[in-house]
């Protein structure tokens, strides 16, 4: 079942190829029905899955270089526990999501799409994977989409910030790949359920510089100040559907793997970096914010934001404790959505009025209803209003970091403030105030596509504030194991 | 009985110089390119088949009173200097027309250089060693030079007098060696140096230095490497494609036949392999570097292949920190080998492709290639993605794997040097790729790989991809072709 939700936008990427060029705007139908049959499937999955079970489930396992022929053992390894079935739902809403904000692409759209879906199946892989070495395939094979679709389909310096994007990445994991060596070396295998099992005190390195070696990379990917300069460039001049992406699951990739393999591997050296890990996620929380607030471009404002906001996943991962772990990937998943959400709608609006910068716009509420109740929506879900799923993480975030490190977090609740800020500054400059008639023309969000991809992202954000055990249950059942090694 | 069966062993090689022999003595009468062409693979396909049924027949032993062996080892390098020979003659068909005359000798040359490479890997006797090396290195001479042009007469000229230069280089060390042994068969000297004191030490390091120093030229490594970037530009494309991985992995083969074999003993082990680690991080480094500034695209694959040297090198320097396993760097090795003919012929056979038809090997004249060739730039995306060592590809398990064999051989640090120089190496492999995707054609005239390179390009992208996904079978054979060295 897992293969086939990993592998099957694989089978769209071959349906595409065969496309004749005359009909290559179909090709948006073969990825909406892939991304479609993907997210059907992982909803199943999540409703299949057994939240009073602790651990890895929907396991396959097939030897993919044995041991005895070449010194290690690697496999392929699929599962996913709590936190895998969360990052997988999001990847697949957020991935039809993506398909349906692409709609009116016009430029290559064959390659647009078979990209958009490979990036699919990479993140996907990334989040079920439990081998490190097959982890790791997943990890870097995301670069090669991300890379065409910044550079060809993106906007302003769009080459320079795939490039960036790139580098940054590719920095990191190599650092993770001399790291997952070395572990695999240790240990003498890479199934991350062995390794989340085992104590690693000798390696050829120190336990801190693999701790360090393995965290680098995923510091780079959430990002973490002062690794984050490639964000806001890459965020900025991606596509919408890719900001989205972008935004809304790879970011996370590096909150999963930090609790996937760094916290339940190297349990004792993350209990020595707790505070430190507390201490960059404030920096990120406060930097981030008050960069936010300076932004006069939209997607610029959201990009900033999102530093911000991965500020909480590291502060309450700093936690090492059920509640803030648990709130961790809380605002992981919610982040995505509303984060992602919040894209959409900035896309929408630069389709119409083609500028974002902010001081233009004003009292687009006239012209857009739907898309600015849309966008206060969103923006009070981002700033943490209660009943809405942003208020549930960073609530949860608080109050498992607050008993461990005190002063960081009141320090870090400043950021809920900044947030609200900078939101609804936003929010009152562009949607509201007064009626510019040079806006007269632009239409509202009326598309099937447009509203469909809304609705949706609408509806689970309001699930998830009101419900939130939905969601809480599932993550918490996955960080227990992990709490466990860390207690 | 005994010559018989010499001969038996020998039959891979002789049915190649048999065969050359028998193209330039018909060429004297009837003049038919297709004829040429056909004897030359069709000598290919019968050495490869009667290697196989050296295989199948269990004909593993020595020949010629020792002065060469059939071993697995051996055996391997049948079947990849005759698979590169193969590609390396598809490629050459449609290029071939350039040269006014002498077809026939072309492809006859290509026999024996191929005949001699693999002899280079089952000679066990220093002077046979010699002997092969300069059957191999003279008919690559001429090779070069074949264009008879400016250049290609220059970098003939500058192959040939470094060339000697590195033989005689060769030949010292060689003689320090028997002066120490008494005796020219590496079985023998091994011998000796096991059972050597503080004495002699000075002189078989000596010994080592002047062999590493020759051979090193061989295998295109710093500071052996100055030849490389005239020599690839102006040899004849399909030639430079030969060099870059034939010639490279008969001197690799060679060094691990003499290095494993007579200098393997723990006494001397440590000493070359500290001296190879030195010299891999310094081709690496260099080779990246100086392959970023590169725009001809032939001068680009020179410095890589001085960088891929170097991530050889790191399997060799590997393989004596492990104690006494000699076969975990050496299977990393051949892996590589293996793996980087599929991937660097690939590359250069769309690069003969292109050049046929827009007759420039610059950069700057690959706009828009994925317009006006889609096949074949996507098959050269994938073998630069694969030489950069992004998944899913035959050059990312390579370096896995011969990473993996350093840090159990706790070079952490080179290991460190080395996934630092993929991230550079991207830059440069990785620009192609966007000249490509992105930039506009300077027309749209469609570029076509003819039959026979569309062959040679469906054979190396294939195996690239192949490996990449499925890695064990190669594994298995790399593992067991290195078991040959024991511990």
């Amino acid at each position: 079942m897992l293969s086939f939700i990993v592998f099957f936008p694989l089978l769209g990427v071959a349906i595409i190829a065969l496309l004749p060029r005359e009909r290559e705007r179909d090709s948006r139908w073969v990825a909406a029905g892939a991304a479609f049959v993907v997210l059907v499937a992982s909803l199943a999955l999540f409703a299949a899955f057994d939240r009073d079970e602790a651990g890895f489930q929907f396991v396959q396992s097939h030897t993919w270089i044995s041991g005895d022929i070449a010194h290690f053992d690697v496999q392929y390894l699929l599962g996913v526990d709590g936190l895998g079935i969360a990052m997988v739902v999001l990847t697949a809403l957020l991935g039809l999501v993506a398909v349906l904000i692409s709609w009116r692409i016009e430029l290559r759209p064959k390659e647009y799409f078979a990209w958009l879906l490979l990036l699919e199946t990479s993140l996907l892989g990334v989040f079920t994977s439990l081998d490190l070495l097959l982890f790791f395939i997943f990890w870097e094979i995301e670069l090669i989409p991300m890379y065409f679709l910044i550079s060809v389909w993106g906007t302003g310096r769009k080459v320079y910030s795939a490039w960036k994007y790139v580098f940054f990445t590719f920095f990191g994991s190599a650092f993770m790949l001399v790291g997952l060596l070395v572990l695999g070396s240790a240990a003498d295998t890479f199934d991350i359920r062995l390794l989340s099992e085992m104590e690693i005190r000798d390696a050829l390195v120190p336990t801190q510089v693999l701790f360090f070696l393995l965290i680098f990379g995923f510091a780079i990917k959430l990002p973490v100040f002062p690794f984050h300069t490639w964000l806001p460039d890459a965020h900025t001049d991606a596509p919408t559907a890719v900001s989205v992406m972008l935004a809304g699951v790879l970011l996370k990739m590096g909150g999963y793997g930090m609790l996937r393999i760094c916290l339940s591997i190297l349990p004792d050296v993350a209990r020595d970096a707790s505070v430190w890990l507390a201490a960059f996620g404030v920096v990120n929380i406060l930097y981030g914010a008050l960069v936010t607030m300076m932004q006069t471009d939209l997607k610029r404002l959201i990009a900033y934001s999102s530093i911000s906001h991965m500020g909480y996943v590291l502060v309450g991962i700093s936690a090492l404790g059920q509640v803030g772990l648990t709130g961790a990937g809380m605002q992981m998943f919610t982040h995505g959505l509303i984060t992602g959400l919040l894209f959409v709608v900035v896309g929408l609006v630069y389709d119409r009025a083609h500028t974002r910068q902010i001081g233009e716009l004003s009292g687009l509420a006239h012209q857009m209803p739907m898309i600015a109740v849309v966008m206060v929506i969103a923006g009070l879900a981002s700033l943490g209003l209660p009943s809405m799923a942003g208020f549930v993480s960073e609530a949860m975030v608080f109050l498992g970091t607050f008993g461990k490190h005190g002063g960081l977090t009141v320090l870090a609740v400043i950021g809920i403030l900044l947030t609200a800020g900078y939101i609804l500054w936003m929010i009152q400059r562009v949607f509201l105030g007064e009626r510019s008639p040079r806006w007269d023309g632009l239409g509202d969000a009326t598309a099937w596509w447009e509203r469909t991809a809304l609705v949706a992202m609408v509806a689970v954000i309001f699930l998830i504030g009101i419900y939130p055990a939905v969601l809480a249950d599932v993550i918490e059942t996955g960080v227990q194991p992990i709490v466990g090694r860390l207690a | 009985m005994d010559q018989l069966a010499s001969v038996d062993r020998l039959g891979p090689e002789l049915i190649l110089l048999a065969f050359a022999g028998i193209i330039v003595l018909t060429d004297l009468v009837v003049q038919r390119r297709w004829l040429v062409v056909g004897s030359s693979l069709l000598a290919v396909a019968g050495s490869l088949i009667w290697a196989g049924t050296l295989v199948a027949r269990d004909m593993e032993g020595s020949a010629f009173n020792g002065l060469l062996v059939v071993d697995n080892f051996s055996l391997f390098f049948n079947f990849l200097f005759a698979g590169i020979a193969a590609v390396v003659i598809l490629a050459s068909i449609d290029y071939s027309e350039r040269f006014s005359r002498y077809q026939a000798e072309y492809y006859a040359l290509i026999l024996v250089s191929a005949a001699g490479m693999m002899l280079l890997a089952s000679t066990v006797d220093l002077i046979a060693i010699f002997v092969v090396l300069e059957l191999t290195s003279i008919s690559l001479y001429v090779l070069v030079a074949f264009l008879k042009d400016v250049r290609s007469s220059e970098a003939g000229l500058k192959y040939l007098l470094l060339g000697a230069l590195s033989a005689a280089v060769t030949l010292y060390g060689m003689a320090i060696l028997f002066g120490l042994s008494g005796s020219t068969s590496l079985a023998d000297i091994g011998d000796v140096v096991a059972a050597a004191n503080d004495d002699t030490r000075a002189a078989l390091v000596m010994a080592t230095v002047f062999l590493a120093a020759g051979l090193g030229f061989k295998m295109a490594a710093v500071p052996f490497q100055m030849w490389v970037p005239d020599v690839y530009e102006g040899a004849p494309t399909p030639v430079t494609a030969y060099l870059s991985v034939g010639s490279k992995a008969a001197g690799f083969a060679v060094v691990m036949r003499i290095f494993f074999e007579a200098l393997g003993d723990h006494s001397i082990s440590g000493d070359w392999s500290n001296m190879f680690a030195a010299i891999a991080a310094i081709s690496m480094s260099l080779g990246n570097l100086v392959a970023i500034s590169q725009s001809n695209i032939k001068r680009m694959l020179g410095y890589s292949s001085i960088a891929q040297a170097g991530y050889l090198l790191v399997g060799l320097a590997a393989i004596s920190a492990a104690e006494g396993e000699l076969s975990l760097g050496g299977s990393g090795v051949i892996f590589f080998l293996a793996a980087y003919a599929f991937t660097n012929l690939g590359a250069f056979v769309a690069v003969i492709a292109i050049s046929n038809r827009i007759n420039s090997d610059d950069i700057g004249d690959y706009a828009g290639m994925f317009r006006r060739a889609p096949l074949l730039a996507l098959c050269l995306t994938l073998c630069l993605v694969s030489l950069t060592g992004i998944p899913p590809t035959a050059g990312f398990v390579a370096k896995v794997y011969i990473f993996n064999a350093a840090v159990q051989s706790d070079l952490v640090w080179l290991v460190i040097v080395g996934v630092l120089n993929s991230v550079v190496s991207a830059y440069y492999y990785l620009r192609v790729v966007l000249q490509m995707y992105l930039e506009a054609p300077p027309s749209e005239e469609r570029v076509s790989a003819g039959p026979s390179l569309g062959l040679a390009m469906a054979i190396a992208s294939g195996g690239v991809l192949f490996i990449g996904i499925l890695p064990f079978p190669l594994l298995e054979v790399s593992e067991t072709a290195a078991r040959v060295f024991g511990s």
